[in-house]
């Protein structure tokens, strides 16, 4: 007789995902049970609620449903009255509505606990590894740096969820990136993530779920890892997620809806085991080296377009195809950039510091740490928005506001703000914004506005100089948080 | 409800461009609409108005050869970027009913799905000689067959295109997945009761 062969290792992955299975087809869509729902005051939660209503469905499961309000909300104020407009103001009171209906806790307007969704879901320990989460909301692959699969939905699905406390979902494709080595001083998550987009391309990963390891990642604080998971959507991934190791059980302990006691004991032993298995097998690796990265920025209309701060802007000339050449001219047309400038030479009159990419404590530290005693160029309007009130409280508590009041930046409310504008703080035609964001799309911080995106540090540099510098040159500075 | 698609005989509007994100295809400022209001006008709003509303000529969707068209060819990464489903409404209310591309956003490949929306990946050498021929003569029609999963192109020869299986279905019976799902209930309930003795902390 034989012995029972060892279960084939596998991946984090395959692990939640198995663990989530209801139904599996022949073609192998599943359905997988989700385990946390966000809703936000955005047109994915309103329409999903009217198609609920239209069809006369409950929320199947409202303890698995948390709402934050941030896409509408005002920055210099806490109430939907002061929201930029009606329109706007319709959209942060139908969220309120719609969580009051169903009975959704919903972090809202005057919550303490409010802010961006994606920086409330692990703030408040909501999030937890080898959980499935999802939102309507592309950039929900930021819960995944907790060792959860986390991925953004459309509107429909958002109605689907809401409904049955499940998704159908064929399994994509796996790509694991593993970044060896050691970060230099000023180089940041968010540089990583950039140089990994700049290498893969905006849809190097389409159809995937990427697995960020590697000792440079494991180096990563939590708040490095949610930054470089929160940008999985930018090289075209859906899913992106960093095993759970000690450092996620630390992040986690004593947060409001973290388990505690025996239950914390049986989910930490649960946890412990959802690390991919050696010998797990991914359909595609990138390895990268961290020593290699430099501090980045963006010169064009997409994250790809993405180069060290040594670099200059890219000449369409030297593009390798018809269609990228004409790609770059589009994109220099907009950005109104000379082939061959300096990036250092590229001046800036906005900057952002704020959003689900880079809006956390850590990032706010970071961007001070080049402020202290400093002031924001005369040319330059620079503001801060925190990711969330939990995070302006702390920043508030450890002097952070005062050192970017000093500065002569703009100390605003927690909010989606800037990043897309849409609650009206928008960058104004022709204006060009140093941003810690994510997307550097054509009109994405306001109609005809120019985006770069880059670190926390780079941005508070850039808005001391007036325009980018290398932040490995105040070195004074960067060894502070690298 | 969600219409069936089954074929299209249409023409196909060539947009020789990579990365066409979602806030192309429909501004951020018009998302806050409810479904019904329609996104017709919003679509490709900032590429095709200026400022002052009026049609941008270069656009080439102002351009009258292209009045009608049903399909879109675009190159790699279409509809990438923000998951906003009215990205998907905006082109299905303008009058698109397909869209054909190397490669789309997951997120807006799905939502697509999710709307009667077909979306077509095709190698790009294939895209890259229809998109030649569409703009060689404009208003030249492509036909699609969802259910021999076929593209025609003007020169007659078929391209098979792949979609899975219970999309596909979805697509051609023009039904969501939201009662079949609840007619599972009793498998989603049972998977919650082992959840609950396994792991109540989750």
């Amino acid at each position: 007789m034989h012995t029972e062969a060892a279960a084939p290792p596998r991946t984090l992955f395959q692990k939640i995902w198995d663990d989530h299975k209801i139904v599996e087809r022949e073609d192998l869509h599943t359905l997988l049970y989700v385990d946390r729902h966000y809703v936000y005051d955005g047109s994915s939660s309103r329409v999903a609620f009217e198609l609920l209503a239209e069809r006369g469905l409950p929320v199947r499961r409202v303890d698995r449903t948390f709402g934050a309000a941030d896409h509408f909300v005002p920055t210099l104020g806490r109430t939907a009255a002061e929201a930029r407009d009606a329109e706007r103001r319709f959209m942060i009171e139908a969220f309120d509505q719609a969580v009051a209906t169903h009975g959704i806790v919903g972090f809202g307007l005057g919550d303490p606990r409010q802010g961006i969704v994606h920086v409330v879901g692990p703030e408040q320990g909501l999030t937890q590894p080898g959980m499935i989460v999802v939102c309507g909301d592309s950039h929900t692959s930021t819960n995944g740096a907790l060792g959860a699969l986390a991925f953004g939905i459309g509107a429909s699905e958002v109605c689907h969820v809401l409904a049955t406390s499940t998704i159908w979902q064929r399994p994509p494709r796996e790509m694991r990136i593993t970044v060896d080595g050691t970060l230099g001083n000023g180089v940041t998550a968010k540089d990583l993530i950039l140089a990994i987009i700049a290498k893969i391309g905006t849809a190097g990963a389409t159809g995937c779920a990427l697995e960020y390891a590697g000792s440079a990642v494991r180096a990563l604080s939590i708040e490095g890892r949610l930054t470089i998971c929160n940008m999985s959507i930018e090289a075209g991934a859906r899913f992106g997620h960093i095993a759970p190791d000690e450092k996620t059980l630390g992040y986690l302990a004593g947060r409001p809806f973290a388990p505690r006691g025996a239950d914390w004991d049986a989910a930490a032993a649960f946890w412990r085991t959802l690390p991919s298995d050696s010998g797990a097998v991914f359909d595609r690796e990138v390895f990268i080296d961290a020593a290699g990265i430099a501090p980045m920025v963006t010169w064009g209309t997409s994250p790809e377009d993405a180069s060290p701060i040594s670099g200059r802007v890219p000449d369409p000339a030297d593009a390798p195809d018809a269609a990228r050449r004409s790609s770059i001219q589009r994109a220099l047309d907009y950005m109104d950039l000379v082939p061959g400038t300096p990036l250092t030479e590229i001046a800036v009159d906005r900057v952002f510091i704020g959003s689900c990419t880079n809006g956390r404590i850590e990032d706010l530290r970071e961007a001070a740490t080049f402020l202290d005693g400093r002031k924001v160029a005369p040319s330059v309007r620079a503001m801060v928005s925190p990711g969330s009130t939990p995070v302006k409280r702390q920043a508030e508590a450890e002097g952070l506001d005062r050192t970017f009041l000093r500065a002569g930046f703009e100390w605003r409310e927690s909010g989606c703000s800037m990043c897309l504008g849409v609650n009206g703080d928008e960058v104004a035609p022709g204006e060009r914004c140093a941003s810690t964001s994510n997307r550097n799309f054509v009109g994405r911080q306001g109609p005809g506005a120019r985006t770069h995106l880059v670190s926390p540090a780079m941005a508070a540099a850039a808005a001391v100089a007036g325009h980018f510098v290398d932040v490995r040159q105040l070195a004074d500075r960067a060894g502070a948080r690298a | 409800m969600m219409e069936a698609f089954e074929r299209l005989d249409a023409i196909a509007v060539p947009m020789a461009v990579e990365n066409i994100d979602t806030d192309q295809i429909v501004p951020v400022r018009f998302t806050r609409r409810a479904r019904a209001d329609g996104f017709a006008d919003s679509m490709f709003h900032d590429l095709r108005f200026d400022k002052d509303e009026r049609a941008l000529p270069d656009f080439v969707l102002n351009q009258p050869e292209w009045d009608g068209a049903r399909v879109i060819v675009a190159l790699r990464n279409f509809g990438c970027g923000s998951s906003r489903e009215c990205a998907v409404y905006a082109l299905w209310d303008y009058g698109f009913r397909a869209a054909i591309a190397p490669s789309f956003g997951d997120i807006f490949y799905s939502n697509a799905l999710q709307n009667g929306f077909l979306p077509i990946v095709l190698p790009e050498a294939q895209i890259r000689s229809l998109i030649a021929t569409l703009q060689a003569r404009p208003g030249t029609h492509v036909a699609v067959d969802l259910a021999g999963q076929t593209v025609t192109g003007p020169d007659g020869a078929a391209s098979v295109f792949d979609i899975d299986p219970f999309r596909k279905t979805c697509l051609l019976q023009g039904v969501d997945e939201i009662g079949f799902t609840l007619s599972q209930d009793d498998r989603i309930t049972a998977f919650e009761q082992k959840r609950r003795a396994e792991r109540a902390w989750m």
